[in-house]
């Protein structure tokens, strides 16, 4: 069964590798507390203690780096679909 | 020197072969393809040549060909490419092939006129069918008015169609009113003749006849207000469409048309209606009165049809299995066909010797590959069964040789990027080889970025490592080839991106710390809540340097990021800017010494080195010089706020201006002792360069003119008259080596051309100069743009947070990836691309190349079948 073409099916096989590996890589970096990332927390712009900070900020790390590995997984998902689609697709080429 | 620096030594060859032996020699060479022959006969046009016959065959053959290839392509047969080469076959070969494909060329159009026929029978069949059955509910429809006026009228008139005009009498009363025609003298007439009707009728003195027909359907409005005009409302259309498209034989198209059925009254109406008909190319067909007649003649069209339908498939058989054969030879016939016509052409060439025994050619060929020329002509000779080899002399010549640059798969990318500005005069430097590592290096540095460096490198590597079956495609795609073609340079592109975005520790914009970053902070906990922004000293917060590359700090420092970045990457600008120049000078200078320009290093070359190298490369030395003198952790004289700008400096250094003190700690404007005076001199000494590179040559060549005008009157003491044959022998190689091609320009065409060339260089070093900081523009917007859309758009998702956090950076992750291929990658890629090249064009080999070559194209079977035989026309 066909749903998208050789095109699409390509396009989101590509992205999907792509998401996965980026999107674990910057799932360990969140969970590793990575400053580069600090800007991507979704945290406030002031807080009034330190720990409240820090509080805050571990919260949102390992929420983001929860978050980066459910999107990983869906990509996984994705990936499965797209590489479907692009076997079909290439079957019924070659069938033709 | 190696041929990968210059181009290869050609040499111009005489070659003289049997008549016989001819044909397989220049088969033998077309294999090859290392030697381009002249055309000895320019002045004969091409129905005056030799083989002008031969040409015109394979011509012949060649459109035979193509009209198996389209047939063969209409009917969707795929054709086998086996990719094997087959070589030229021997001439009288080619009568078996010329009838091969005249039997096949004829077989196929008898089969394809003999389908068209049929098909065209096959349409007017069913054209009379669809009439047969459409006429049939135009006559059914109106049966049970005509009962009615049966009972009425009481009338004996049996169910026959002389009852007909009265019943069109009364459809036409209901088509009028439908019309409401505007024009009421006509509606009076209308009604006359309504009055008419019956009374024809009853007469029986009005004979209604009508026609029935099929017309396109696009057509049939502007039919129907035709006849409307042209018989003034008297004929009566009715009209059906036929649902099923029907194919027009002629060219195969789906054609939807409909059924029309026209009554009217007399001979003049009908001639005239036919006329009608016949101006809108509809087609009439006879159709029988009686219901009867037609359903018996709906009864022999079906059959007919039946029977055609069998006789149509076996006609399209017959036709699949000739062009299924046709198809497994086809590539291969096409192959031995621009074969022969290439050799042909060859000879066409060819001078021919007196005693017609031989042909004469003359060809330009490597010196390296004589000896495989050679070889190649004695196989020819051998395959020909002639007994006298062909002969090839040297010859010797005053015209340029074409230029030759041997390549390979990965050098040929970048050969092509030179030669798109111009082929390299014969043994000029080739810039190629020194761009196969600039090109690269310079676009990374525009481009530094370590992710899309990788996606860059990936999709070349893809390419480079599934090259034969990518290559085997042959796809019709123009940016798809260009990219093919480029693979090796994307692939270079790529890794030295991912190299720079390393350096510049920018991977999607974000920073990695790998070695941990050397700045810590000192402030204590309540100023750093207090304040906004707090800055760090590079005096007391700073540990040691980063190992490699930029301090991944700097990407969460956003008020002075751009500013450090900027200083930096300005600098390495400049300084790789004036590093490529003045290499590109020294290149200058292996080609006045390989051309044995002694003159031009002395007038050009050292003026320009010292030009370039006293004003630009100073400045780069002072730039080396503030790095590692300056620091933040100096005392006064050398510390931060004390380091003079390059800039100010090198301007007040140019202008002789006195440079100011910043702060009285730091005690002078200058980096070190003896600066100012020794900036004074550079600069003298630079400016003096100027009117030696404007005057020194001209005046050169001035003073050995006059010596030569003087020459003659020396040989006294000698033996007069052979003295001077060999003084007047031995001066022009001497005046066209020494003059480096003015050879016999004016006096004043030497000044301005000189002038043109000082002018240029001096304005160009300064402006090229400035020009290698699209370096440091292009690598900042970059950088800015991968943040932008960082921020922007991927942000978006993973500040999302909650449950449907995964699934938002999911989305958007997506559309993030899009656009930082199409943006990021292709985009500012290709921008970088072009910027790159211009930097080579025109900053780098402006100081050494003249580019005013022509290639050698030699004569290659391979090249000719890859153009598909049109690069012979």
């Amino acid at each position: 069964m066909r749903i998208c073409g050789p095109k699409l099916s390509l396009c989101g096989l590509i992205i999907s590798v792509w998401g996965i590996i980026q999107l674990l890589l910057m799932g360990v970096f969140y969970y590793i507390h990575s400053v580069a990332l600090i800007e991507d927390l979704p945290i406030e712009e002031h807080y009034k203690t330190p720990s409240e900070f820090y509080a805050a900020a571990d919260r949102a790390y390992s929420q983001n780096a929860m978050n980066c590995w459910i999107a990983a997984l869906i990509y996984v998902v994705t990936l499965a679909v797209s590489t479907w689609q692009f076997y079909a697709n290439s079957r019924a080429s070659s069938v033709n | 020197m190696g041929s990968l620096f210059r181009s290869e030594e050609m040499t111009l060859c005489q070659l003289f072969l049997q008549s016989e032996a001819a044909y397989a020699c220049v088969s033998e060479l077309g294999e090859l393809g290392l030697v381009q022959f002249r055309d000895l006969n320019p002045d004969i046009n091409a129905f005056q040549r030799k083989f002008v016959n031969e040409v015109r065959r394979c011509d012949e053959m060649e459109r035979k060909l193509r009209y198996l290839e389209k047939e063969i392509k209409k009917d969707g047969i795929p054709m086998l490419d086996t990719g094997e080469n087959p070589e030229a076959p021997q001439p009288r070969e080619m009568i078996d092939l010329e009838a091969t494909f005249e039997k096949l060329e004829n077989e196929l159009r008898e089969v394809n006129q003999n389908a068209e026929a049929l098909k065209r029978n096959y349409l007017e069949l069913t054209e009379l069918k669809h009439i047969l059955r459409k006429t049939q509910v135009f006559f059914d429809e109106t049966a049970s008015e005509y009962h009615e006026i049966l009972a009425n009228r009481h009338s004996q008139l049996t169910t026959t169609f002389s009852s007909r005009p009265f019943k069109y009498e009364n459809l036409r009363v209901k088509f009028l009113n439908r019309c409401q025609m505007a024009d009421s003298h006509r509606e009076e007439e209308q009604l006359n003749l309504l009055e008419d009707g019956p009374r024809g009728q009853q007469q029986q003195n009005l004979k209604l006849g009508f026609v029935a027909g099929v017309i396109l359907r696009e057509r049939l409005p502007a039919f129907e207000r035709m006849l409307w005009r042209a018989c003034r409302g008297n004929v009566f259309l009715r009209q059906a469409m036929i649902e099923a498209p029907l194919e027009d034989p002629s060219n195969g198209d789906n054609v939807y048309k409909s059924v029309f059925i026209i009554f009217f009254q007399g001979d003049q109406l009908k001639t005239r209606v036919k006329k009608i008909c016949e101006g809108f190319r509809a087609t009439l067909y006879p159709c029988p009165e009686a219901p009867s007649d037609r359903r018996e003649m709906a009864m022999g069209v079906m059959t007919r049809i039946e029977d055609l339908n069998t006789v149509l498939g076996q006609t399209q058989d017959h036709r699949h299995r000739v062009l299924v054969a046709a198809a497994k030879n086809l590539k291969n016939w096409f192959i031995k066909v621009r074969k022969i016509k290439a050799i042909y052409h060859t000879l066409n060439l060819f001078n021919l010797d007196v005693t017609q025994k031989c042909l004469i050619a003359e060809c330009w060929v490597p010196i390296l590959d004589m000896e495989t020329i050679q070889m190649a002509l004695r196989r020819g000779t051998e395959r020909s069964g002639s007994s006298v080899p062909p002969i090839l002399n040297r010859m010797e010549t005053y015209e340029d040789p074409p230029t030759y640059n041997r390549t390979n798969k990965f050098t040929n990318a970048f050969q092509m990027l030179i030669n798109a500005y111009g082929v390299a005069s014969y043994r000029e430097m080739n810039p190629a080889p020194y761009t196969i590592i600039t090109f690269p290096f310079l676009f990374a540095v525009m481009f530094g970025d370590l992710g899309h460096g990788a996606i860059m490198a990936l999709f070349g590597l893809w390419m480079v490592l599934k090259e034969k079956p990518l290559a085997a495609k042959k796809s019709d795609n123009e940016i798809w080839n260009i990219f093919f073609g480029g693979r090796y340079i994307i692939l270079l592109m790529g890794l030295f991106s991912m190299y720079t975005g390393f350096i510049y520790n920018d991977i999607f914009s974000k920073s990695l710390n790998v070695f941990g970053s050397g700045w810590k902070i000192n402030y204590d906990a309540s100023t750093i809540m207090d304040s906004k922004a707090l800055q760090l000293d590079p005096a007391h917060d700073f540990g040691r340097t980063y190992p490699i590359g930029m301090d991944p700090v700097w990407q969460v420092a956003p008020m002075n990021k751009i500013i450090f970045q900027n200083a930096y990457k300005m600098k390495i600008s400049i300084i790789f800017g004036v590093i490529h120049m003045i290499f590109g000078v020294v290149v200058g200078l292996f080609n006045h010494r390989y051309f044995k320009n002694t003159m031009n290093i002395y007038t050009e070359f050292i003026p320009q080195m010292i030009f370039l190298i006293f004003l630009f490369f100073y400045m780069t030395t002072l730039m080396f010089i503030k790095w590692t003198k300056y620091s933040a952790s100096n005392p006064d004289p050398h510390s931060a706020h004390c380091a003079p700008s390059i800039l100010i400096t090198f301007i007040n250094m140019v202008l002789f201006k006195k440079s100011t003190v910043l702060t009285e700690a730091c005690e002078t404007p200058f980096m070190f002792a003896g600066q100012e005076f020794l900036q004074k001199v550079l600069v003298l000494s630079a400016f003096i360069c100027i009117p030696w590179m404007l005057f020194a040559k001209p005046f050169i060549i001035m003073q050995e003119r006059k010596k030569q005008q003087h020459q003659p009157i020396l040989p006294f003491n000698g033996e007069g008259q052979d003295v001077e044959n060999s003084g007047a022998q031995s001066v022009p190689p001497a005046d066209q080596s020494q003059t480096g091609g003015h050879g016999n320009e004016e006096m004043s065409e030497i000044f301005i051309h000189q002038g043109i060339h000082t002018i240029e260089y001096v304005l160009g070093s300064v402006s090229h100069t400035a020009s290698y900081l699209r370096l440091w523009a292009l690598s900042l917007a970059h950088a800015q743009l991968a943040e932008v859309l960082w921020n922007m758009v991927l942000q978006n998702g993973l500040k999302t947070g909650g449950a449907i956090g995964g699934v938002a950076v999911w989305a958007i992750f997506a559309f993030w990836a899009v656009l930082t291929v199409g943006i990021l990658v292709l985009m500012e890629g290709l921008s970088a691309f072009l910027h790159t090249l211009r930097l080579h064009w025109v900053e780098f080999q402006s100081k050494f190349y003249s580019g005013l070559g022509y290639a050698f194209q030699p004569f290659a079977f391979e090249s000719i079948l890859e153009g598909g035989g049109s690069s012979e026309d």
